[in-house]
């Protein structure tokens, strides 16, 4: 007869708890209780220790075995041609990216309160605010914000303040998410939010501000120029949401009047990671910094002269201001930003240009491929970089579950905002051949093979 | 000796990544009007860009190098099975837009984890959404906001919230567009109940609480603050920054709050990245389930579906919230399920009342009473009698080797340090600590200039930060 030993049957699960119970005896007698039970006397009796139902733990072998099953039931886009965008890009990533974010001194610290013991973190932010100033063409970025759709809400908000007007302008050719967002963010503070179609602006002299994206949602250039005219010709400010890596190759909105830029950065070097974390970015004019939520790194030196960074222009942020605060934002992307800024250094000049003209000439392939199906075309004559919308001749829906079927993901269906609309992305990871399939498939079902 | 920044390493015709060449027909030029002229990015070969940034972290103190006892931050261990889980291909290379039935394991893991949060607060209704505490402090508070606009209730235009509180709470507030108006504390450093009975009324909307508080202290009247609140007629909001001390030791939901957030980045030990990514999902009582942003995850016979809550207050960010942390906090979760949370928690409170006992002696402690997870003192002692300030302790423990503390924080306490240890640091390390602190309270009778000159052991020494602010120097020029 057997007996099971117990400590291999015994439940097996860590807290990374290092305490020895030698260790727990002595520091109670220090602290002077008998229990650890006694510390938490604080906490009323009938609501001390309730029961917590919950699975039991798992040793590190269970657990990442229980969450590669999760993870399998997914299906990636690596493994089948992939046309979605709208707001989150698969582009490569070079491993050196997340080789060098991952190092521990990156990943496990904190805010740099303590510039000494930090300059590392300052200066890596330091130099992503340069990148984001060099990118949009604008003299000064903060630290980052938590996204490309909360970061137009905090420019809105941004430009109320330096107007005194209650009243915004969004074009409403901008991402849906983004939209409801700012709407979540100025609703509640009495702010009007109102939609306009860039080709045709409005008399501004009502507005805080004009704001667009582009490339818009549905992935066409909108006329900018025009639309900070106006915005500036009625005392408003010009809001641009732009994609990063589209600036390898678009005009920098700096370049045409843009008094706020803001948009997203996941394109360089963040994985899609099924909507985040990604890191967006906020450039404005030197003039404005005072009004700039969020953080800011900036340079000087120390007692004997030597340069160095700190979080600077604090008066500005909640730990300060409380309630008069330029926002209520505490931290910034940190580690994102720091991915953002590794991937723009290891592409550089010529790289970051490149990969933004490799997904415009692919996607410009695709849609020529594709506009030769009989009854499907651009849904706008407007010129466009990785993103297009396309109006199919039956709904998009139908399109995408018999592509699924065949092995492909199509575009997203914005049938919603356009009659069968259907916005498709091409970036320099989709090969000429999956482009070509692409085309094949959806001209089948299109004649209804 | 500084790095220069990487944009001083450039030399045209320098390259880090090479690209594969164009695959199809090449398109006619974008027009004039739209295409970007000079890109004056910097020019830089992969080895340049690795040592770089090498060199950079090596700048850096961090867990995973010193202890770092930042008070309110939670600066526990990180376990490194949560990286392998992140990175697991099906996790990374998903897009939020992909249909639902592509992503049932990334929906079944966002259904757990709200589960999970919604058992450990006792509110079950749970969005992840939030990409920060502050973003899930707007978005429980907007939902206050929208139950009372449901309500007719719309005179309810102020917040209370009491002065030891974060930043973010006010700001917070003053975002969703409320008045707000400060409580004070009593001697023992709870609220004080007559302050906040002279304050509610009709026009009170909400109370924004942190339980345990920034002192961090557990305020034993919980249930009475929570009946006034309640009487009338304003909901209880519970920051969830100091949650670390109290998993499976009470549920905020039980204890009368309305909706807290959490911060995943703390209690749940995902990175803390050098300041964000964060998380912070919100949960809440049923009452506020139909407000919460949209969409949650919900099951359905055995299949993962988005839901759209009917009322809610609509997205505060784009796509679903930080889901890579998700991963990290659920692999957490499952790791140690009910007991060994319960153990996280018994041990955090542990550590900070053996270093509160064993400072205690030397450093001021203004509420001499059994902490939770964190214990403030004040360098009042040393500023009095040596002219020292806590910013000199802090500098000189980063001589000893150690991260200091948060220092003058929370504001309502003089020359305020704010320790917090965490449950994963061995009393062999809280001891070597405890005895920096100790030979530092020496060193502040016997050589004061010896902490105002630190720290001498970093790359620089103090910043001149007046300077930074007087003529801004925000970016690299070319």
């Amino acid at each position: 007869m057997t007996t099971a030993h117990p400590q291999t049957t015994r439940r097996s699960r860590t807290s990374y708890v290092p305490h020895t119970e030698a260790d727990r005896r002595q520091m109670l007698e220090t602290i002077g209780v008998a229990s650890i039970e006694d510390l938490f006397v604080d906490i009323p009796a009938a609501l001390r220790n309730p029961t917590l139902r919950l699975p039991d733990g798992m040793s590190e072998m269970e657990v990442l075995a229980h969450v590669e099953q999760l993870a399998e039931r997914n299906v990636t886009v690596d493994r089948l041609p992939s046309f979605l965008g709208a707001g989150a890009y698969r582009h490569f990533i070079p491993s050196a990216v997340w080789q060098l974010v991952g190092r521990n001194e990156f990943y496990t610290s904190y805010t740099p309160y303590q510039p000494e013991v930090a300059q590392g973190t300052l200066q890596a932010m330091y130099e992503f605010q340069s990148f984001v100033a060099l990118l949009t063409g604008m003299e000064v970025a903060n630290a980052s914000v938590y996204d490309g759709a909360s970061g137009l809400a905090e420019a809105m908000l941004m430009a109320v303040r330096l107007t005194n007007r209650p009243r915004v302008a969004l074009a409403a050719s901008v991402h849906p998410d983004y939209l409801r967002t700012v709407e979540t963010y100025l609703v509640p503070q009495g702010i009007a939010v109102e939609r306009f179609d860039p080709a045709a602006p409005p008399d501004a002299s009502g507005f805080a501000c004009l704001a667009i994206q582009q490339p818009s949602f549905e992935g066409f250039l909108v006329p900018a120029e025009q639309v900070g005219e106006a915005a500036h010709a009625g005392g408003a400010l010009f809001v641009v949401a732009a994609d990063a890596l589209s600036l390898g190759m678009l005009r920098p909105p700096g370049d045409y009047g843009a008094d706020i830029v803001v948009g997203e950065a996941q394109s360089c070097g963040v994985p899609l990671q099924f909507g985040g974390p990604y890191v967006g970015i906020f450039a404005c004019k030197q003039k404005y910094i005072r009004q700039l939520p969020g953080r800011l790194v900036g340079g000087t030196v120390d007692h004997e002269g030597r340069r160095g960074y700190v979080l600077t222009l604090q008066a500005r942020e909640q730990h300060i201001r409380r309630e008069r605060a330029t926002s209520n934002i505490c931290t910034s992307q940190g580690l994102i930003a720091l991915a953002a800024t590794i991937y723009l250094a290891l592409l550089g000049k010529e790289g970051v240009r490149q990969v933004a003209e490799l997904c415009y000439h692919k996607a410009h392939y695709a849609a020529s491929l594709l506009t030769a199906i009989p009854g499907v075309r651009l849904a706008r004559p407007d010129p466009f970089w990785c993103e297009f919308t396309l109006q199919l001749p039956l709904p998009p829906s139908v399109v995408n579950q018999k592509l699924l079927d065949r092995g492909i993901l199509g575009g997203l269906d914005i049938s919603d905002r356009i009659p069968n609309g259907w916005l498709v992305c091409v970036t320099e990871v989709n090969s000429r051949d999956e482009i070509e399939r692409l085309a094949a498939e959806t001209r089948a079902i299109v004649e209804g093979r | 000796m500084s790095e220069p920044v990487i944009f001083e390493r450039s030399q045209p015709g320098r390259r880090g990544v090479a690209l594969p060449p164009l695959d199809v027909p090449e398109a006619p030029p974008l027009p004039a009007e739209f295409r970007r002229d000079d890109l004056p990015l910097p020019e830089v070969s992969e080895l340049d860009v690795v040592r770089h940034y090498v060199r950079l972290s090596q700048l850096n103190f961090a867990i995973d190098s010193v202890f770092y006892p930042l008070g309110s931050c939670t600066m526990k261990y990180n376990p490194k099975v949560h990286e392998d889980a992140a990175r697991l291909r099906g996790f990374q290379q998903i897009h939020p837009l992909q249909p639902a039935e592509t992503v049932q394991g990334a929906l079944e893991l966002m259904f757990r984890l709200q589960e999970a949060l919604g058992e450990i607060s006792g509110l079950p209704a749970v969005s992840l959404q939030p990409a920060a505490g502050a973003q899930g402090e707007l978005t429980g508070i907007l939902m206050i906001r929208a139950l009372h606009r449901d309500r007719g209730e719309t005179g309810r235009r102020v917040v209370l919230v009491p002065e030891s509180a974060h930043g973010t709470n006010p700001a917070t507030a003053a975002m969703a567009g409320f008045t707000v108006k400060p409580v004070r504390a009593d001697r023992a450093g709870n609220v004080d109940l007559d302050h906040l009975r002279s304050l509610l009324g009709p026009d009170v909307a909400a109370m924004m609480l942190t339980q345990p508080s920034t002192l961090g202290l557990f305020d034993p009247n919980i249930e009475e603050i929570a009946a006034q609140v309640h009487a009338s007629g304003a909901l209880l909001y519970g920051d969830g920054a100091n949650l670390n001390a109290i998993l499976g030791k009470v549920k905020p939901g039980e204890s009368g709050f309305d909706v807290i957030h959490i911060n995943l980045h703390k209690t749940f030990t995902t990175p803390h990245g050098g300041g964000g990514p964060g998380a912070g999902p919100v949960c809440a009582s049923p009452a506020l389930a139909p407000y919460l942003p949209d969409p949650v995850v919900g099951e359905r016979d055995g299949q993962y579906v988005y839901l759209h809550p009917p009322k809610s207050i609509g997205k505060v960010r784009a796509f679903h919230g930080h889901f890579g942390m998700f991963v990290r906090a659920y692999t957490y979760i499952r790791s140690l399920g009910a007991d060994g949370l319960r153990e996280v928690s018994e041990h955090a409170v542990l550590n900070a009342n053996y270093v509160r006992s064993r400072l205690q002696d030397l450093y001021e402690l203004p509420y001499d009473r059994i902490c939770m997870h964190e214990v403030v003192f004040s360098g009042s002692r040393q500023k009095q009698q040596h002219g020292i300030r806590t910013l000199d302790i802090a500098k000189r423990l980063i001589d000893y080797g150690y991260h200091p503390p948060t220092i003058y924080f929370p504001l309502v306490v003089d020359e305020a340090l704010m320790i917090e240890p965490t449950e994963t640091e061995s009393k062999e390390t809280l001891d070597g600590f405890i005895e920096a602190m100790r030979a530092i309270a020496a060193e502040a009778a016997t050589d004061p200039e010896l902490l105002k000159a630190a720290p001498t052991t970093t790359p620089v020494g103090r910043l001149d930060e007046a300077q930074a602010a007087r003529r801004p120097d925000l970016r690299w020029q070319p």
